[in-house]
């Protein structure tokens, strides 16, 4: 059986990662993401798992990708301009398919930013802030007992489908203490990546034969050593670099097919109060929490208002979004930033029903009567919701 | 015996990327005499390299390789190290890739002393991108983003690792393999951050710029650059500007190792009996911590216990 704690979500992060068997830990501190190698620093050393605080953030990234390419599970953790240094090495990472966990909590931006503040700005860096042609995926838990889980689902999902995967997390998840349930690894599925069939001389890291092709540990239990090769540069199935135009356009798209063809396997959501509603709140992360209580208020009054929560964020639940334009009247967007999901929204339902937005990028959270007064007033623009005293306690000028 | 350099190398991945004259197989085979004379077997030994011609040599070797990206070989290397730090781990790149854009890395990896053996091939010039300044280009000497000569200047990077805490130090020379394979094989064998400085020539495009493109003109000059330690001893500082003095130049057999270090700090906190060791134990008593039991926990906002662990599990 598990323990409860009472842990911010950050905490939460480092014990369900080692639960879910991280076997490397390599970061550098930044607000608000930092807790999680303070806590790691802790319990890490007593498990005998290497734990190092590196020069940077780009030290700590390629650090994983080299813990994880030899065999062992790998997560670290940033926010804004950290992540904004990590954006090489993981792409790096997609395409020399290794499994890594990248910890997001996103605060405002660009650049420094907002560093204790919320924000939900990183949706499509996530998606987009490495170059090139590449799968994402990215999950959004919306408070610290969901961290656990998803934090388990990521590292899954890594080893699974040989990819890096995102926790995209916020300063209001990683400051909220909560009580939440660490199970045993026992209780819930913990995947470790396929390792190959074959004997160490006939293994190719990218054989062709498969979708999504084991990565050998180097070194594995019963004394085997598996010595290949893994370039970052395009590559054929022996990680050798290739410009023949067959091996990349292949190896381009099956990086995206092994990732496209998995949906509904990678797909996670919850629907709230969905089932006569006339009105959809697409919300996700921390916001979905003041979504459901706008659900909730909505509800009392007897407004016919649900919930659509995205859980993975990449790949886009795009099944899901079509089939809302179908079942609601609109749909309101809530987001901490100035329309990023929206975007995504928009584009699925290519204008068959009413899209309203709340959007919010001032470094405080939308709260649940901001959402309301847009179901009540979808044209009228929300604004900020503060009271006079709240205004007084941040300070600074006008 | 002669060494059977097809055990260790990649043979259905030649011939070698490298253009003619260049001096990178050179280092490569003192590289792999080396490791042969120490009888390493290659299952144990991992390379990483970045990105520059150099770096190319994760591709030839026949151990566990990986090519990552310019700059971030080291870091990637400690990675490897930390999770394997019963292996031999290697990391093979040019003056770009270790010095200029992964200086930073490299001079934490020397201030940790993590046990890994950087071999850097020094041809003073980004090789690969067609021949830009790198900051070991001598000043005043031409490249592609220099055609009036460099107006910067050079950095002797013995003297950098020495100063950030490495404990190997050495310069080799590919006009010198005998001398180049000691200093590799010490380097190897040193428990510790080992750096083997390697002036190696780029006659295409650090020499044919400063009308040093044929390979034996370029090697002439950059011989001429270098003293070996017992001459150096007996010059003055004057005849010693401009050159850079070559052999095994500090050696330090008592700075802690970083794998090792941490082991110690398992070790210690494993004994421990404060709060963080009970608690990874799992033995904290009651008067150490709050606790609830799951009774208490159901009905929570907005789970109980199991719902979400069942909700989960759906997936
Ligand atoms: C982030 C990044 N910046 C720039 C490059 C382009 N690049 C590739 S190799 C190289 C220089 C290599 O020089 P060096 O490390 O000295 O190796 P050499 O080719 O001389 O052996 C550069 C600038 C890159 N691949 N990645
Ligand atoms: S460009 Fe220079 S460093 Fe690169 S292979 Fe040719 S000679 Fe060697
Ligand atoms: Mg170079």
């Amino acid at each position: 059986m598990g323990r409860v704690e009472f842990l911010n979500a950050n905490a939460a992060i480092a014990e369900a990662a080692l639960i879910a068997g991280c076997g490397f830990y390599a970061g550098y501190p930044i607000t608000p993401s930092s807790e999680i190698p303070e806590r790691l620093s802790r319990i890490m050393p007593e498990k005998g798992v290497p734990f190092i605080m590196l020069e940077d953030e780009i030290a700590s990234i390629n650090a994983c990708v080299g813990a994880a390419a030899s065999g062992v599970k790998a997560m670290t953790a940033s926010s804004g301009p950290g992540i904004s240094l990590k954006q090489e090495a993981f792409g790096e990472a997609c395409i020399m398919e290794v499994p890594i966990v990248v910890v997001n909590a996103m605060r405002g931006g660009p650049s420094t930013g907002l560093p204790t503040r919320p924000s939900q700005a990183d949706i499509m860096q996530a998606k987009w802030g490495t170059h090139g042609d590449h799968p994402v995926i990215a999950l959004a838990p919306c408070n610290a007992q969901e961290v656990v889980f998803e934090t388990i689902r990521a590292f899954n999902l890594a080893e699974k489908f040989r990819q890096p995967v995102y926790l995209l997390i916020d300063g209001l998840l990683t400051h909220l203490h909560a009580k939440v349930y660490l199970p045993d690894p026992e209780e819930v599925e913990i995947i470790d990546r396929d390792q190959p069939t074959v004997e160490p001389e006939e293994y190719y890291p990218f054989d062709y034969n498969y979708e999504i092709p084991p990565l050998a540990k180097w070194w594995t239990e019963d004394g085997k050593s598996y010595r290949f090769h893994i370039s970052s540069l395009n590559h054929d199935k022996t990680g050798f670099p290739t410009v023949v135009p067959k091996y990349v356009q292949w190896q381009e798209k099956r990086l995206q097919n092994k990732i496209l063809n998995h949906i509904d396997e990678i797909e996670k959501f919850e629907y709230y109060k969905m089932d006569d509603a006339d009105v959809c709140i697409v919300a996700y992360g921390s916001t979905a929490e003041s979504a459901r209580v706008a659900v909730d208020e909505a509800r009392e009054e007897g407004l016919k208002v649900g919930m659509f929560r995205p859980i993975t964020i990449w790949p886009l639940a795009e099944k899901q979004l079509k089939e809302l334009g179908d079942r609601v009247k609109s749909i309101i967007v809530a987001e901490l930033n100035l329309g990023q999901y929206l975007l995504e929204v928009e584009r699925v339902i290519a204008g068959k029903i009413p899209i309203y937005s709340v959007l919010q990028a001032a470094g405080v959270p939308i709260r649940p009567n901001q959402i309301l007064e847009k179901v009540k007033n979808p044209e009228k623009d929300v604004e900020i919701c503060l009271s006079d005293e709240e205004v007084k306690s941040f300070g600074g000028g006008e | 015996m002669a060494v059977n350099y097809a055990n260790y190398l990649r043979m259905e991945k030649m011939p070698l990327y490298w253009c003619p004259g260049c001096g990178d197989g050179i280092v490569l085979r003192a590289y792999i005499e080396a490791i042969d004379e120490l009888g390493w077997d290659k299952n144990d030994c991992a390379m990483v390299s970045g990105i520059g011609c150099a770096a190319r040599v994760t591709g030839y070797v026949d151990f566990h390789t990986l090519h990552t990206l310019h700059g971030r070989a080291i870091p990637t290397a400690v990675g490897v190290k930390m999770s394997h730090p019963d292996k031999h781990v290697f990391v093979f790149g040019g003056d770009g890739d270790i010095v200029h854009i992964g200086g930073n890395h490299f001079l934490h990896a020397c201030r940790r002393n993590v046990d890994i053996t950087v071999v850097l091939i020094n041809n003073w010039i980004y090789g690969m991108t067609g021949g830009q300044h790198s900051c070991t280009t001598p000043s005043s000497a031409k490249a592609s983003t220099a055609p009036r000569g460099s107006y910067e200047p050079t950095i002797d990077v013995c003297q950098t690792a020495i100063g950030a805490g490495a404990s190997f130090v050495a310069r080799g020379f590919a006009g010198d393999p005998i001398h180049l394979k000691k200093y590799i094989k010490e380097g190897l064998a040193h428990h510790g951050f080992s750096l083997i400085d390697v002036f190696s020539p780029c006659p295409v495009n650090f020499g044919r710029r400063n009308k040093l493109g044929d390979p034996v003109k370029l090697m002439e000059f950059m011989k001429n650059t270098l003293v070996s330690q017992a001459k150096a001893k007996r010059m003055s500082e004057e005849e010693l500007e401009g050159k850079f003095v070559t052999g095994i130049l500090h050696v330090d057999d008592k700075k802690p190792e970083l794998t090792d270090s941490y082991k110690e700090l398992v070790n210690k906190s494993q004994d421990s009996s404060d709060y963080w060791a009970k608690y990874v134990k799992g033995t904290l008593t009651d008067k150490d911590k709050y606790s609830i039991t799951r009774e208490e926990l159901k009905g929570l906002y907005p789970y109980d216990v199991e719902t979400p662990l069942k909700e989960w599990k759906k997936i």
